[in-house]
């Protein structure tokens, strides 16, 4: 065999629409190796819940990603609500399922539409963020943000819906569900697709699991592992099958994030249905006292939020673990053994998000 | 008007932003506002670009990817501030690991405030760095040609 070479690749890469690097050691054009060095997005903003009111801290931990924003900020109150024992209205968790369904929505046509561009095919890029857009126009009217809502507050959330608006959503969807079906439909059968994916980037069902791949990552090694499961915020009332394939390749991780693009309109169907009428966020009083952590399910699988308090107006700590740096050491084991050309599509199905793994 | 005008290749760079203005930019050039047709192109080599789209409020080990990128791009160039974290630091501006601004690290020409910023404003900022690229191009070539 040849001598061993090491590529660099990121952290500026024409791929790559976030920084990040990997030394790639390579025998001719088979990466034996790849060692991940992060850092080039750390901000340190876990540090700042000791300089902000643990109300405003909302905010910025919505910024921990412009992607999962939502998400992340609805965590973090949950984690904080459960910490200060409110019981938020039932409306506002129905409608933050809502708006995180439309964010998951938002996140993996952005997710389709980079993958198609990692293989090269862009006009199927071009066709997702266009849906895309559709997507963003819903959130825009709803919340007044395209990608940064801002609507969560300790105690519910801020803007509510109409039932005008609830009917506008409705009308809305049997369109978005065609949209899906023919994206869904290129994402499985073409064959270009198929070429670049199908037995790429293995990941068996037990590796999957021991190395704690989470979110499509691990749904698409044949575990049903998510967060909804556990019944969170209003996920209690409504319907949820998570979507698994068992293959474990580059295809099946695909395919996942086509299905839960159903998946999330069926949810907002059910939420619309079931949503309860009354206030959307109650009175917050005092600071709160105690420690908890929050799980609930992104785009990219499981996010952890973890609030520390002591009674002060200051929390002393906010630790985040985010799904992205859990599906890394599954990243580095499928490089392992693939071809120089496979690493941008590989690196992409993890749906990498390095702006919430280095916060 | 120029050829750089005309078609100027923008070249983005991620310098510890959260992704809302990267996705932002990104939606610039898909079929809602389609840039591409005006002649706009993203590349991802410094040396095709006139253009830097840059966003976030550059954290330490980023200082040295910015000022690489910036240096390696031909004159004349401009640089675009996007979003009110490459603009002043904004939220994260008392973290302890960002500088507070592109502007610390490089010069910058335009900034395009908004978190995140919307496309409209990115795409305005493009137009009037365009305005900046042709004094820059008209005042390079007066240097040259006066000294030659």
């Amino acid at each position: 065999m040849s001598k061993q070479i090491i590529v660099p690749f990121g952290p500026q890469h024409p791929v790559l629409p976030e920084p990040i690097h990997l030394d790639l050691v390579l025998e001719d054009e088979r990466v034996v190796e790849a060692i991940p060095s992060i850092g080039y997005v750390h901000r340190g903003l876990e540090k700042l819940v000791e300089k902000r009111d643990y109300k405003d801290y909302v905010f910025i931990s919505e910024r921990i990603c412009g992607i999962c924003s939502f998400i992340h900020g609805a965590t973090y109150c949950q984690a904080v609500e459960q910490v200060m024992g409110l019981e938020i209205p039932r409306r506002a968790e129905f409608l933050r399922a809502i708006w995180s369904e439309y964010s998951r929505m938002h996140s993996h046509l952005l997710w389709l539409g980079c993958f198609a561009d990692a293989m090269g095919y862009e006009n199927l890029f071009m066709n997702c963020w266009k849906v895309r857009e559709k997507i963003l126009d819903v959130l825009e009217r709803t919340t007044g943000g395209r990608v940064i809502q801002g609507v969560n507050r300790v105690g519910g959330v801020s803007r509510d819906m109409d039932a005008a608006e609830f009917r506008r959503i409705e009308t809305e969807i049997p369109g978005l569900r065609a949209d899906y079906t023919e994206l869904t439909r290129i994402f499985d059968e073409d064959l270009t697709v198929q070429t670049r994916t199908k037995g790429v980037g293995m990941l068996s069902k037990d590796m999957a699991w021991e190395l704690g791949a989470v979110g499509p990552v691990i749904r698409g090694s044949g575990h049903a592992v998510d967060a909804r499961m556990t019944g969170y915020g209003a996920y209690d009332e409504l319907d949820f099958k998570p979507v698994v394939r068992t293959e474990g390749d580059c295809h099946a991780r695909c395919l996942v994030r086509a299905g839960e693009l159903f998946t999330s309109l069926d949810l907002i169907e059910n939420a619309i249905d079931r949503i309860p009428k009354g206030d959307i966020l109650i009175p917050v009083k005092g600071n709160p006292s105690g420690e908890y952590y929050a799980q609930t399910e992104q785009p990219r699988g499981e996010v952890i939020h973890y609030v520390k308090a002591n009674g002060k107006k200051n929390l002393v700590r906010h630790r985040v673990r985010t799904p992205t740096l859990a599906n890394v050491p599954p990243l580095v084991h499928m490089l392992a053994g693939c071809e120089l050309a496979d690493v941008p599509v590989i690196v992409l199905t993890i749906d990498p998000c390095i702006g919430c793994m280095e916060r | 008007m120029s050829y750089l005008q005309k078609s100027p290749w923008i070249i983005h760079y991620d310098a510890s932003s959260c992704n809302g203005c990267d996705i932002e930019v990104l939606a610039c050039l898909t079929p809602l506002y389609d840039v591409e047709r005006f002649g706009i192109l993203n590349t991802g080599n410094p040396k095709h670009a006139d253009i830097f789209v840059i966003t976030g409020g550059v954290n330490e080990i980023n200082r040295e990817v910015v000022k690489n990128i910036y240096e390696q791009m031909p004159h004349p160039k401009v640089v675009v501030a996007v979003g009110i974290c490459a603009c002043s630091g904004g939220v994260f501006k008392e973290c302890y690991n960002i500088s507070g601004g592109v502007a610390t690290v490089i010069p910058v020409d335009v900034y395009v405030p908004g978190c995140a910023a919307r496309p409209e404003s990115i795409i305005d900022g493009i137009v009037q760095a365009l305005k900046i690229l042709e004094q820059k191009r008209i005042a390079l070539k007066t240097t040259v040609e006066g000294t030659a």
